[in-house]
């Protein structure tokens, strides 16, 4: 998936899109864009115009002049359509792409508790199949039963493998993905041809494209700025009559058509679908393009500590011995009493104290002691500590005020420095474990949360965009506050329960905020609904994925940050094209408005700022602009304009002398150019 | 410097010193605080409220704010109607003018209540005294209206959720009571002191040097006059406006003419800014409002001050600059000054006649016309700007990849929509009907020769700036036209009509369906409307619209007047 082809403009895509091109032609897929309809009722009535000429008519004109700027015409037309049509493709082949991986396969269905080997395509949505070792899943679904160990390579791109299991918030699997270890029964979550995946190819493919509010708006825009010019082009036939200047048809069609906005009526939709086509490049499963466009608006982003902003869990990052305990027997203490820990935080402390041993002295101690140990101690929610029993030693590692219970219990005395050292580690964010060894006080054990590299100026950056950030965490406040200002978040939920989530969205969008969060667990499902962009990941439960807007693929909580840039840049590269269209319209008016009068009104030559070579030569250099710059932009289109997160009025006033000025002085250069080359015929 | 340059320069400068506390003052009128000057007006408002039952503390949503403003414009109408139709016979009529005819009288009666003051009849012999105080009531009525629905324009605009838009004639008592009517007294005292008659009395005579006996028309022309310009009405009691000698004596009055033109819709912006708290916004409109302003007026000084190069060419000297159909008493720039403030700000008020200027100062009065809100007029001219602010700050905003946002408001389909068409409506107006009339005389010209006096380049410019001016609801003319018969009295009565109410229906749509969208606080990523970068888009909006529908016809007429010479 990732390595998939970034090219624009494959071979066989651009077969296929030409021939969409063609077909595209029919006048009711026509009438959606009102700009490009217009434009293809001037085409139809420069052929007429041309067949008019050939049954003798002598007041329009040469016919090989009418004939081209028909021809010239029809190529904008199938310029605009191959715009769209080549987005289509491209969205296509990449939803194509995905959904090649889940090509048909047997599956092991369950009936009436015996399996039976069925084509995976026969599943309903209900079914129950099962899956072990070595098989492919054949469908979206729900594991039900069991846990398994499952290569998602071919969806995510991601090789190492992922435990998936049933009841918890990783039950989902995804058909096309393989089964490495242990067995499972799911159930199967979506009728076939339902799944999430066929819903974006059908947005992408536009049966039910629908469009955005923000390109409603922009359409009726652009349908006014064309009224405009059909008021002026009209009313410029009895002006020249009053002015005795016959003016022939195919000049007014060229006006007209050089006026409206045709740049950005042509590349429109293509800009839409490129910008889901996009979100499924990043490998996000929209389910409207709206979803996309609102994510370019967010104000808030909820985002999850744990895999977002820190590297996974806690480590152990230093070993802080009390005053009189030797550092080596306090380390090999630590050690010894996390040989059983399971957790990832046990480990870490394991690791950390051989990092530190680098002679391999301790290693060798602790292999000879831990034949000695007689029992392990689990951790309960009870005794908030664990450890080991060895011969008559009992060492304890757990939470400061339990370890404290047990020491002045016994009725030793809780040492001062180590005291200080577990309130300097709460307040730098770290997380203390006091250790013990016969309910004396040996040291305390700071874990830390490491926080991702870069994740600072990524919230930097959003909060150039205006995007505040949320760290929604379980910790306790004051470390959610330390690593909330480490991380450089504006704000933080400590000790989040789901419900939380929840208010603090309904809270933000009560203010007029957009919302986003990402979230996996049927718990976050009610708050995946009420965000505005709700990413659910494709691992977590099939509620969660029903609620969300959006399916990331590669369950990546940073994912939201690029979401959110892929909405911008829609937006932008619709406004910028908009502006770079209209603002071309300055020079098209100084190429055909003295070709129109010269030949009556000598003095308007003055105005002919660019001296064009003829009338003629003047009205064609202006439609071939026009048409050309269409293909010329569609990379523009379907890349989409880079977003820079500079503020809002650096960023206009960028785009703004990028396609308001540029789009003033590059027709003035294109048409002199083209010009010259058709002055050598006309 | 050029003493003629330093007088408009003086006059500006006076004006934006004037305005700035003006505006302060309309401001805290309409948020309803406390002034210095309540003692006296509040006991006038208030025997008016009681007199009239209006509760003015009751609110209004933007419907019932519409409802208001045309039913009594509907009223107005009728009453203005009977009495135009009827003076010959009513009181009030020393020099025995007669009636109306219908279609006249319909053009006036709109061209009055809609601000225009589009004048297809002589004041000295077209109307009574009665006629023309009904007309002046008119010029306090219209301007008094226009501030008003501005006032509800700004109330939407504030930071805050609501459908209560304050109460329309509130507003209009105090625009008229406590804006309009002291600053008319003012204006007529200064010109009643320099010599501007003020009178019932008919006709004054007497011998000429050749013996002959001269009639000389006079009357309340003091007090119409003052809020003519005031009001950017435009209306003159004279017909040759304030060209004339009576209406305009002297430099002094000219200048302080020219200040009430553009004093109160620069005051609005001001007032805008302390209503909404937003200082730099009122400055940065006021700014682009300038730059506009500006670009109008300099050519126009430098061409009218140059003379004509028709003139030029036969080797005659021109020290004075273009002096045909201008007042020695006001010299070229005095006058091109106010051509450009009169246009731009849909007053329509002259001193000069526009038919002779110069091809390129007549088209920076039309385009003065067609952008109509470089201050624009009272009220209405910010209502116009108000559209380009949105279409900028839609246009904008998708640059910046934002959903657009304007003070907080998201703007959506439903308000491009009323923007679009609002945006359209003036060039399709202006350039529909010019068609029309274009048409007409070309295809018929036996029929219709009367109506041009110079067919070519400029007989077009004539007919497209009486359409221009009549959208505008400015009431200039290029006066070469024979616009006095029934197809300009009709035609330019239903341009005026549009032209004055649907781009007031529009802004206060647009305005009330914000006011009633949630309040987006502003984050980093919200595009400022405050700021020069803004500004130079709203600009450009403003400049490629006007531009863009307007450069064929232009072309055609002032632009190839210029170029053939």
């Amino acid at each position: 998936m990732k390595k998939s082809s970034n090219k624009l403009f494959e071979p066989a895509l651009v077969k296929e899109a030409f021939k969409q091109s063609f077909i595209k032609l029919d006048p009711r897929i026509m009438f959606r864009n009102p700009v490009m309809f217009t434009v293809e009722i001037g085409t139809a009535v420069m052929l007429a115009v041309c067949i008019w000429i050939l049954l003798g008519d002598k007041t329009q004109g040469s016919f090989v002049y009418n004939l081209i700027v028909f021809f010239v015409l029809f190529i904008t037309l199938l310029f605009a359509n191959f715009a769209e049509a080549i987005a289509e493709a491209r969205g296509k082949a990449q939803a194509d792409s995905l959904r090649k991986t889940r090509e048909e396969t047997p599956a092991k269905k369950i009936v009436n508790n015996k399996i039976e080997i069925v084509n995976s395509s026969l599943l309903k949505k209900g079914d129950l199949f099962f899956c072990e070792t070595g098989d492919m899943i054949p469908m979206d679904g729900e594991i039900i039963e069991g846990l398994a160990t499952i290569d998602e390579s071919a969806i995510t791109g991601e090789s190492a493998p992922v435990i998936r299991e049933s009841g918890g918030d990783k039950s989902s699997v995804t058909g096309g993905t393989k089964v490495l270890s242990d067995k499972i029964t799911v159930r199967v979550t979506t009728e076939p041809g339902e799944s999430f995946l066929d819903k974006m190819i059908a947005l992408v493919e536009g049966a039910s494209r629908q469009k955005t509010p923000n390109e409603i708006a922009l359409t009726i825009l652009l349908a006014g700025f064309t009224l405009v010019f059909v008021i002026v082009c009209v009313t410029l036939k009895p002006f020249a009559d009053y002015a005795n200047t016959p003016i022939t048809i195919a000049a007014f069609i060229s006006l007209f058509v050089c006026l409206i906005p045709t740049t950005i009526g042509g590349l429109l939709s293509a800009i839409g679908i490129a910008g889901m086509d996009r979100a499924l490049r990043a490998n996000v499963i929209t389910k409207s393009g709206k979803a996309v466009e609102t994510a370019g608006d967010l104000d808030v982003l909820l985002l999850d500590k744990t895999g977002t902003i820190t590297i996974g869990n806690r480590k152990a990052t230093n070993f802080w011995q009390a005053n009189n305990v030797d550092e080596n027997i306090f380390i090999e203490a630590c050690v010894l009493s996390s040989l059983a820990d399971e957790t990832p935080e046990g480990k870490s402390i394991i690791e950390l104290g051989e990092k530190l041993d680098v002679k391999g002295e301790m290693k060798q101690n602790i292999s000879r002691l831990s034949s000695h140990i007689s029992q392990y101690i689990q951790f309960t929610a009870e005794t908030r500590s664990s450890g080991i029993n060895m011969d008559d030693l009992r060492i304890r590692k757990g939470a400061f005020d339990s370890i404290k219970n047990l020491v002045i219990k016994a009725g030793n005395i809780f040492p001062d420095e180590t005291t200080e050292r577990v309130k300097l580690i709460s307040s730098n964010g770290g997380t203390p474990l006091v250790v013990s060894q016969n309910e004396n006080v040996l040291g305390v054990i700071e874990l830390q949360d490491i926080i991702k590299p870069n994740i600072h100026e990524r919230f930097e950056r959003l909060r150039k965009m205006g995007v505040k950030t949320v760290m929604v965490t379980g910790d306790n406040p004051l470390t959610a506050k330390f690593i909330a200002e480490k991380a450089g978040v504006d704000d933080f939920i400590a000790e989040a329960k789901p419900e939380d989530k929840m208010n603090y969205i309904k809270k933000e969008q009560q203010g007029g905020k957009l919302v986003a969060m990402m979230g996996d667990g049927t718990n976050d499902a009610p708050a995946l609904a009420q965000a505005d962009v709700g990413v659910a990941m494709n691992s977590g439960t099939q509620a969660a994925k029903e609620a969300g807007n959006m399916v990331d693929l590669d369950n990546d909580p940073t994912k939201l940050i690029e979401i959110v840039e892929i909405g911008k840049q829609l937006l932008m590269t619709r406004g910028t094209l908009t502006t770079f269209s209209i603002a071309n319209d300055v020079a098209k008016y100084f190429a055909i408005v003295p070709a129109l009068f010269i030949a009556s009104i000598p003095g308007l030559q003055s105005l002919n700022v660019m001296k064009l070579h003829t009338p003629e030569s003047a009205i064609l250099s202006a439609v071939i602009f026009n048409a050309i710059i269409i293909p010329l932009l569609i990379p523009l289109a379907l890349r989409g304009v880079a977003y820079k997160p500079i503020g809002a009025s650096a960023l206009l006033r960028r785009n703004l002398l990028i396609y308001g000025l540029g789009g003033v002085i590059v027709p003035f250069i294109g048409i002199k150019l083209i010009d010259l080359l058709v002055s050598l015929w006309f | 410097m050029n003493t003629e340059i330093l007088g408009i320069v003086l006059m500006f400068v006076v004006t934006v010193i004037l305005a700035i506390p003006l505006g302060r003052y309309i401001g805290k009128l309409y948020n309803g605080d406390k002034t210095k000057l309540d003692f006296i007006f509040n006991p006038i408002d208030n025997l008016f409220f009681k007199l009239s039952g209006i509760k003015a503390d009751k609110e209004m949503n933007w419907k019932q704010h519409l409802v208001a403003l045309l039913s009594i414009n509907m009223v107005w109408f009728l009453f203005s109607m009977l009495i135009l139709m009827n003076m010959s016979w009513l009181p009030l009529n020393p020099d025995g003018n007669p009636s109306m005819s219908a279609d006249t009288a319909f053009n006036t009666s709109i061209s009055f209540i809609s601000n225009t003051n589009l004048q297809h009849y002589s004041g000295e012999s077209g109307v009574s005294y009665l006629g023309q105080l009904v007309l002046m009531l008119f010029q306090f009525i219209s301007a008094a209206a226009g501030m008003a629905v501005c006032a509800v324009v700004f109330n939407a605009m504030k930071e805050r959720t609501t459908e209560k838009l304050g109460n329309f004639y509130n507003y209009f008592v105090k625009s008229f009571t406590r804006v309009l009517l002291p600053l008319s007294i003012v204006v007529a005292i200064i010109l009643l002191f320099n010599g501007t008659p003020m009178t019932f009395k008919g006709k004054d005579q007497f011998i000429s040097v050749q013996g002959d006996t001269v009639n000389v028309s006079r009357g309340p022309a003091a007090a119409m006059i003052a809020i003519k310009q005031l009001g950017t009405n435009g209306g003159g009691f004279f017909g040759a406006n304030s060209a004339h000698p009576l209406e305009n004596p002297n430099y002094f009055t000219n200048a302080v003419e020219d200040v009430s033109i553009i004093l109160i819709p620069i005051a609005m912006i001001f007032a805008l800014g302390y209503m909404l708290k937003r200082k730099k916004l009122a400055w940065i409109i006021f700014g682009v409002m300038t730059v506009g302003f500006l670009l109008l007026l300099i050519p126009t000084v430098y061409f009218e001050m140059k003379g004509s190069s028709n003139i030029a060419a036969m080797h005659i000297a021109q020290p004075l600059g273009s002096m045909e159909g201008k007042e020695v008493r006001f010299g070229p720039a005095a006058s091109a000054y106010w051509a450009i403030t009169t246009t731009v700000t849909s007053n329509g008020s002259v001193n000069s006649m526009h038919d002779s200027l110069t091809p390129l100062g007549g088209m920076s009065a039309m385009l003065g016309m067609m952008v109509n809100s470089f201050y624009g007029g009272v009220g209405v001219g910010f209502l116009n700007f108000y559209i380009f602010i949105i279409i900028a700050v839609f246009i904008s905003g998708l640059m910046v990849g934002r959903t657009p946002e304007f003070l907080g408001k998201k703007i959506e389909a439903k308000e491009m929509k009323i923007a679009t068409i609002i945006a359209l409506l003036h060039p399709f107006l202006i350039l529909s009907f010019t068609a029309l009339s274009s048409h007409l005389f070309a295809h018929d010209p036996k029929t219709y020769a009367a109506w041009l006096n110079n067919p070519g380049y400029h007989g077009f410019g004539e007919m497209l700036y009486e359409y221009t001016s009549s959208s505008a609801n400015n009431g200039s003319g290029f006066e070469g036209l024979g616009d006095g018969v029934p197809f300009w009295n009709i035609t330019c009565g239903i341009v005026m009509l549009i032209g004055r109410f649907l781009p007031i229906i529009g802004p206060v749509a647009i305005a009330g369906i914000l006011a009633k969208k949630k309040y987006v606080p502003e984050s980093a990523g919200t595009l400022k409307t405050d700021t020069t970068t803004f500004g130079i888009m709203v600009f450009a909006v403003i400049a490629i619209i006007a531009a863009l529908s307007f450069f064929p016809a232009l072309a055609l007429g002032p632009i190839s007047e210029f170029f053939s010479k």
